[in-house]
């Protein structure tokens, strides 16, 4: 058989690792690694290996959590203090700013997508650091890098679900009702899982590359979260022509719009919305999937073609 | 192409010919744990210690190229027997390391290829203890898990290993208040209690202490007595000719010379110009 050429790609490029015994464990008792030209591994038996660790990613995920809170004086009890200072603040920033004017409702519309928002820069910063704080488990064991970026998601989701309570009862604080279209808020939260999975996954191959991804990211951040509708709803910002579409280019125009649609727009009081309330489209459903489906996809893909140099560059 | 099964059943001619010059003396079992077949393993590194945007960008105005290569690993073959104890010398970035990391399975190569048969275990310089805010039972729990072990597996494994580490109360605190002595205590005893078939060990009986030591040297015997493989880099020469059967001597990425233990550290010996005084260094 041909021998290859040597480094005939540009990169170290994942290693096919043939088992003789039984073609679909990689990680089984015979392992043959070799160069391997294309960039993707066998992606079912790369997803199967993942499956097979998810205790690693819950362990991982839970371990953080503690020992992240294991110096401070309130502990875990930061998982509930963050989102009420944070809903503190804006409450703050909103009646100051508004004269005391603002709607009640708004309150509610601001803490739900801000939370939501939170979750998604949570998961990036998490997975910024997932691969280059990994360095020794990394450098030292074979295993499908992706677990540890997952993992960070997961922290970031655990730390967004306490945010839920603390949302409802601002909601109804601001006498507003339950009602069954909430009930959407599930796949829309599931979409943006999905969309915070793959920019994750985005940034962690980043840093490793360039250190001061995260550093660029806290600013660029801080402008997604006023281009986004957290602080104005999705369906009245005010532009037109092409800021209008530049807005609604941003993934997160059509995540969080469908997310603050399902939480908070049959509430409305129609007294206040004489119009009635406003239902996001069934366009801005399909753009949101497109974004959570698409993001994922490039950012896991893009991920797993460079996690076999992840060693070398740490 | 990708298979590469074909590529192993014809057996390179080179390999077979090494593999009768040396047949381990102590080897219990002739079946064959490792190959390894004109690996080459090159680093693309770039110059700067932390790789930054700013850096790239005054590189790519100044039109230098950002990244280097390195040859690690150069046509380097050999075969490995079940049961061998296979020594790995040669100086500082004479590849030994990278060699066991692609071994393992967590570099890739660039040329060639490495067949192993059977569990790995790998115990690499400052191998355990990725996290110094987790304690040294989430760390190795997690090691574990990593590696594709199932919970009750590690959860079975680790009175073992925290036994045999002898850590005390240090187990549950965090990583960062271990001394650099319980870390290579903590990281052999993963290492030599996960019943790994071949066992890759680098760098990792230099910080324990005397007790500790002889317990780990112990615990070597016993695993060479129980027919499994291992590969020991170290650069304590007598810890090599005590423990090993096999030996191979690494310069410069390029396999210098397979042999006896004995003849390969003369052999090395002689060509760093150090004769035995290398050997009373190892402790300093």
């Amino acid at each position: 058989m041909a021998k290859r050429k040597p480094h005939d790609s540009d990169m170290f490029t994942p290693v096919s690792s043939v088992d003789v015994d039984d073609p679909h464990d990689m990680f089984s008792d015979v392992q043959i690694y070799k160069p391997h030209r294309a960039g993707i591994p066998n992606l079912p038996r790369y997803i199967r290996e993942v499956w097979k660790r998810r205790e690693f990613i819950t362990e991982l995920s839970r371990s953080m959590m503690v020992a992240q809170h294991s110096t401070t004086f309130f502990g875990r009890a930061w998982l509930i203090i963050n989102p009420l200072l944070l809903a503190g603040v804006y409450y703050f920033l909103v009646y100051a700013l508004r004269g005391g004017k603002a709607e009640p409702y708004y309150f509610a519309y601001l803490t739900g997508g801000l939370f939501m928002f939170y979750f998604v820069s949570g998961s990036m910063q998490g997975g910024s650091g997932s691969i280059v704080g990994g360095g020794r488990l990394v450098m030292n064991t074979a295993f499908p890098r992706l677990l540890l970026t997952i993992a960070a998601v997961r922290t970031a989701f655990f730390r967004f679900l306490p945010t839920v309570p603390v949302f409802y009862i601002i909601y109804l604080g601001s006498g507003l009702r339950p009602n069954w279209h909430q009930l959407l808020a599930i796949p829309a939260a599931f979409l943006i899982v999905l969309f915070a999975m793959g920019m994750a996954a985005i940034v962690a191959t980043l840093q490793v590359y360039f250190r001061d991804t995260a550093s660029f990211m806290t600013y660029f951040i801080r402008i997604w979260l006023y281009v986004s509708p957290v602080l104005w709803p999705w369906y009245s910002h005010g532009q037109t022509g092409i800021v209008e579409l530049l807005l609604k280019f941003n993934p997160l125009y059509s995540l969080l719009g469908v997310w603050n649609d399902a939480i908070l727009s049959s509430a409305y009081n129609p007294d206040k919305f004489p119009g009635g309330p406003v239902y996001a489209p069934l366009s801005l459903w399909l753009l949101a999937i497109a974004w959570a489906v698409g993001t994922l996809v490039v950012g896991c893909l893009y991920f797993i073609s460079r996690e076999r140099e992840f060693a070398v560059r740490l | 192409m990708d298979s590469g099964y074909e590529d192993l059943s014809g057996a390179d001619d080179e390999t077979a010919k090494q593999a009768q010059i040396q047949r381990p003396e102590k080897a219990i079992s002739r079946d064959l744990a490792i190959s390894v077949k004109d690996l080459g393993v090159t680093y693309r590194t770039s110059f700067q210690a932390t790789p930054t945007f700013k850096e790239t960008i005054v590189r790519l105005g100044r039109g230098q190229r950002v990244v280097r290569e390195v040859k690690a690993l150069q046509e380097v073959s050999f075969d490995v027997q079940h049961g061998t104890v296979l020594g790995i010398i040669g100086h500082n970035g004479a590849g030994k390391s990278t060699l066991l990391r692609t071994i393992a399975g967590i570099l890739p190569p660039n040329q060639g290829s490495v067949e192993v048969r059977g569990r790995v275990s790998t115990l690499l310089a400052l191998g355990v203890g990725f996290n110094g805010y987790l304690t040294g039972r989430e760390n190795v729990i997690l090691g574990g898990l990593a590696a594709g072990l199932s919970r009750e597996q590690v959860e079975d494994k680790f009175e073992e290993i925290a036994a045999f580490a002898d850590l005390g109360d240090f187990i549950d605190m965090p990583m960062r208040t271990y001394s650099s002595g319980m870390y290579s205590r903590l990281a052999f005893s993963v290492a030599v209690n996960m019943d790994p078939d071949i066992l890759l060990i680098d760098e990792a009986l230099s910080a324990g202490d005397t007790k500790f030591k002889r317990r780990a040297s112990a615990k070597m015997s016993e695993i060479m007595n129980t027919a499994r493989t291992m590969l020991l880099v170290s650069h304590g020469l007598g810890t090599i000719k005590d423990l090993c059967n096999d030996c191979i001597w690494m310069d410069h990425g390029r396999l210098m010379m397979r042999g006896t233990p004995d003849d390969c550290v003369a052999a090395y010996n002689e060509s760093v110009n150090a004769s035995e005084s290398s050997l009373t260094l190892e402790d300093i």
